[in-house]
């Protein structure tokens, strides 16, 4: 076979399987899609609910720098998403509020329930991580660290701006202000991670919601 | 093309016992030791894997007159990744769960030797019958091997089996054996098993041809 001929098989090979793959892979896209988004909307939701004990109905509202909260579309980045949770009769139980930031081996992502009438954090749950089995990832299993999440103190100052006490960590045993989370021996750096991604979201999230807060009132009242 | 079924069925056995992937050829190390950390886990990379080998292996032996040599490992490797990119979206629909504990070792399928290796030494030269049942054979194998780590790390690491807790309130879970030193100390103990197993039953048929003499 002469060397052109042999090159233009070699093409032929290669685009034609290269073809066929292509077309794989995006027909098994296309037809796991409806239910890889249906999974992800259920998974989010139940996390919503769980770290916001009593709410039963959820309302995603995306964050616009210029025009404050308006209800989330499909195409929004979900890092600027909140999702308010509001118990059967209509009535705000909290918002749960997406936070990020790097553990032990790799980035944790969170969410986390946030009731404005208490100014506290009622819930947590950790969405994805890397964390060492047996070691780091007890910072989703351990009933005494999770504790720290059911009445955490992320109260605003006076003025509305900033938090009163950001959120710190302290070693287990020595947790004597409600704005403290106690961390776990063992996982020290992961629990550590876990209080500086609450005490930077906070920082970030919960000026801006309460300023706002009328607009998750709002759509409780309007209530489709 | 007829198959003789003496010579299939040996295809499909050598994987499970003989040949088999992780006890006797030692391959695919890095997930044996970092998924196998419960068997549900080293369950579902096992499947993953037996689904990638068999559609690789039966797609690249129908194809290999079509392929020239020159660019036989691109093409496999193009094959392979296209089963596991279908694989990842096939976990992701099945259970989120599942995808999140597997992690970044599905995407790292696709450079399994065990994969590349039946690829080129087999599916490349032989049926596409003998291939699918070879990619059968070595699958079940790696999943067997997988999950006999799997469920020795979780009951002693965990005190349970699939998540079903095996042993009473006080029982005190061996936590090394989750991490990955107890990986290597459970694939250290069955490799020492399986070889034992298999000595003795070299030697017993070295006895029995003996005596037959």
């Amino acid at each position: 076979m002469t060397a052109p001929a042999r090159v233009g098989r070699m093409y032929r090979a290669l685009v034609g399987i290269g073809s066929l793959c292509g077309l794989l892979i995006v027909s098994v896209f296309l037809a796991t899609l409806p239910t890889i988004e249906a999974n992800q909307a259920a998974y989010l939701e139940q996390a919503v609910f769980k770290v916001l004990p009593g709410a039963v109905i959820k309302r995603s509202f995306y964050f616009d720098d210029r025009a404050g909260f308006r209800p989330a579309e499909p195409a929004d980045t979900p890092g600027l998403t909140v999702h308010a949770g509001y118990d059967a009769a209509g009535t705000l139980v909290g918002i749960a509020i997406p936070g990020q930031g790097m553990g032990y081996a790799d980035s944790i992502r969170i969410i986390y329930g946030y009731a404005p009438r208490a100014e506290t954090i009622i819930g947590l749950q950790v969405l994805a991580s890397k964390e060492t089995p047996g070691l780091g990832d007890r910072i989703e299993k351990d009933p005494r660290f999770l504790s720290n999440f059911t009445e955490l103190d992320v109260s605003v100052s006076p003025g509305g701006q900033s938090m009163a006490h950001p959120v710190q960590a302290v070693k287990r045993g020595e947790k004597a202000q409600p704005w403290q989370v106690e961390g776990i021996t063992g996982a020290t750096i992961s629990s550590k991670a876990i209080a500086r991604i609450l005490r930077e979201s906070s920082r970030a999230w919960v000026p801006v919601i309460r300023r706002e807060i009328d607009v998750f009132q709002q759509e409780t009242r309007d209530g489709d | 093309m007829a198959t003789d079924p003496v010579h299939s069925t040996d295809e499909f056995l050598k994987g499970l016992w003989r040949e088999n992937p992780v006890f006797v050829q030692v391959l695919g190390m890095c997930p044996v030791l970092a998924v196998t950390n419960s068997a549900i886990n080293a369950l579902a990379m096992g499947m993953a894997t037996t689904f990638v080998i068999v559609l690789s292996n039966t797609l690249i032996a129908s194809l290999r007159s079509f392929i020239p040599r020159e660019v036989r490992i691109a093409s496999f490797i193009l094959i392979i990744a296209t089963f596991v990119t279908v694989v990842d979206y096939l976990i992701q629909a099945i259970s989120l769960e599942m995808h999140r504990a597997l992690g970044a070792f599905i995407s790292l399928i696709v450079v399994k030797c065990l994969i590349l290796g039946r690829a080129e030494a087999f599916a490349s030269r032989n049926t596409v019958a003998s291939s699918m049942l070879d990619g059968l054979g070595m699958g079940l194998g790696f999943t067997f091997a997988l999950l006999c780590l799997g469920s020795v790390r979780e009951i002693l690491g965990s005190g349970s089996l699939f998540g079903l807790p095996l042993f009473p309130a006080g029982f005190q879970p061996w936590v090394v054996m989750i991490l990955p030193s107890g990986g290597f100390f459970t694939l250290a103990l069955l490799l020492l098993v399986f070889n034992r197993i298999r000595s003795r039953q070299q030697q017993r048929a070295l006895l029995s041809g003996e005596t037959t003499q």
